[in-house]
């Protein structure tokens, strides 16, 4: 049994909308102090939804979240704000700002929610650039840099504040393998080093696996299961099997089922061929 | 069939419109809460420890101000050369041409000062403005100031806002200056009146109501082309289809707010 005090993340019974169309179905999740968990599914599962969730940037339709103990609800404005500064965010594109320098870039949560003099926040940039190693390169604007590098620059944004709750959106999402692979160890090293609680949304399998803690498996707004890699890969459950084993979704559902999803009507068995 | 047809169109036609409307309503409605959001995050921003930043407002008014002294120069200088070359047309009918200088001092302090610095700063600096956030939503750069707890308002527009508010009736008075001096340029070369002859009838001539009612309506347009440029920018779907969208009704949008905001004032405090 999960001892709750230990956890940075409580979800209970998310449910949201987009206007008539119900994206996340009564979602409860939990992610431990200084744990990977790895959110994965197929597209339009809801995991990306879901993150922005975790990050406070959507307003739920019902349901409760905590994050680091706090209701969400319940928070004043400046509690709200002193919260964010625990989270740090790695976006897929990496959303650095493009008018200014990587090293204003990283500057910038500094600036805003510090009293340091400008030689410490320089200082400190350059140390978390160093830890995703880019020292060197704060100089340079996004434009100059590639889509990994731009990846890493993002980590050391979302870093610089020592953050709890570190979340990372689609990190390998474009970039090769060997890129991808020390983008995982970079993500490793943040925990062991930092003692971070990450949350990484993925579709990518063989980076999920080398990282995650646990997984957490979403199927069209639905938790499928939450369990270790073993467990994962071990599942039973048909669609988790599929996901897997990347079985396309017009073959994992029966004919009339298919049908149906595509026509909306609901089709008998007699009547298909 | 096609009286059908026609009624099908009639009813698409409506909703058309009543989509539109209730889209326009929506967008005069989140510009009125924008402009209370900059008004909060002015004040109370200090309390909780998100002030707004003095480099970022002389950043903006770097941008919106003195880069655009040039082109303003050109047009304004223009316009106040033409308005003397038809003015001394028009009165030389009825042999009153010395009595032009009337005519100019009320256009140029009243009306073409305001409003061509409005229109031109709406057309360089509120598309700017619009393009700047709309590839920012798309970029997620909005999203990463939300979750880095730096509120994008107070960030972003109030900056703009006030740098506007500032730089706009401060380009109006310097567009009075060369408005005036092109005119009186022209009117010396033209009709042999002094620099310092013609300098003396617009002093006379003129009184503070009139420079308060160019002044006056140059911050309307500096706030009005502000919060269009940042509701179209933050309105931006899709990607840089999006953005190129928004950047042209931002400024269609805030040349005809400008002009009509113009009718408007000029009929409450003329007549």
């Amino acid at each position: 049994m999960n001892d709750q005090s230990n956890n940075v993340i409580e979800v209970e019974n998310l449910v949201t909308y987009y206007g008539d169309r119900e994206i996340l179905k009564g979602v409860s999740l939990d992610v431990r102090d200084g744990e990977i968990m790895v959110i994965m599914g197929g597209s339009g599962s809801g995991k990306s939804t879901l993150l922005r969730h975790l990050m406070a940037l959507e307003t739920k339709t019902s349901g409760t979240m905590r994050i680091l103990g706090h209701d969400i609800d319940s928070l004043s404005q400046r509690e709200f704000f002193d919260l964010r500064k625990k989270m740090g965010v790695a976006f897929q594109n990496g959303a650095l700002f493009s008018s200014m320098t990587i090293g204003e870039n990283v500057m910038l949560p500094l600036s805003e929610h510090t009293d340091l003099d400008t030689m410490t926040m320089e200082i400190m940039t350059r140390m978390k650039l160093e830890v995703v190693e880019l020292g060197g390169f704060e100089n340079l604007m996004p434009a100059e840099l590639s889509g990994g590098m731009i990846k890493r620059a993002a980590f050391a944004r979302a870093i610089v504040m020592d953050p709890k709750i570190l979340f990372c959106d689609e990190p390998s999402a474009g970039l090769d393998p060997v890129v991808s692979s020390a983008l995982d160890d970079l993500i490793l090293l943040l925990r062991d080093a930092m003692q971070m609680s990450i949350v990484v949304v993925t579709h990518e399998l063989e980076s999920a696996f080398k990282i995650a803690d646990r997984i957490t498996v979403l199927d069209r707004g639905h938790i499928l299961m939450v369990g270790t890699v073993d467990e994962v890969k071990n599942s039973t459950n048909e669609r988790v099997f599929n996901l897997l084993n990347r079985v396309p979704e017009a073959d994992s559902l029966g004919m009339n089922e298919y049908l149906q999803r595509l026509t909306g009507v609901e089709v008998k068995e007699e009547s298909v061929l | 069939m096609s009286e059908l047809n026609q009624q099908n169109r009639f009813i698409r036609l409506c909703e058309r419109v009543g989509k539109s409307t209730i889209s326009g309503v929506e967008e005069i409605g989140n510009g009125g809460v924008l402009i209370g959001e900059c008004f909060y995050w002015l004040i109370y921003g200090p309390r909780i420890k998100q002030p707004v930043r003095l480099s970022a407002i002389f950043q903006q008014m770097m941008e919106i101000g003195i880069n655009a002294i040039p082109i303003i120069a050109l047009l304004i200088a223009s316009i106040g050369t033409m308005l003397a070359i038809q003015g001394i047309h028009t009165l030389r009918i009825f042999g009153a041409e010395s009595r032009v200088t009337i005519g100019i001092a009320f256009s140029i302090v009243r009306e073409f000062a305001p409003l061509i610095i409005g229109i031109v700063i709406a057309g360089r600096s509120g598309s700017a403005l619009a393009a700047r956030i709309g590839t920012m939503k798309i970029n997620q750069e909005i999203d990463a100031l939300k979750v880095m707890g730096v509120n994008p308002v107070r960030y972003l527009v109030v900056p703009a806002m006030i740098a506007m508010v500032i730089m706009v009736p401060a380009l109006t008075i310097f567009g009075d200056i060369i408005g005036l001096t092109a005119a009186g340029l022209y009117v010396n070369a033209d009709l042999g009146i002094s620099m310092a002859a013609f300098f003396h009838d617009i002093v006379d001539i003129l009184t503070v109501d009139d420079l308060i009612h160019g002044l006056g309506k140059s911050v309307l347009f500096a706030i009005l082309i502000a919060v269009i440029g940042v509701v179209n920018g933050a309105g931006v779907q899709g990607g840089a289809d999006g953005v190129g969208k928004a950047t042209t009704r931002s400024v269609v949008q805030a040349i005809s707010a400008i002009v009509m905001t113009d009718m408007v004032f000029a009929f409450v405090a003329t007549r």
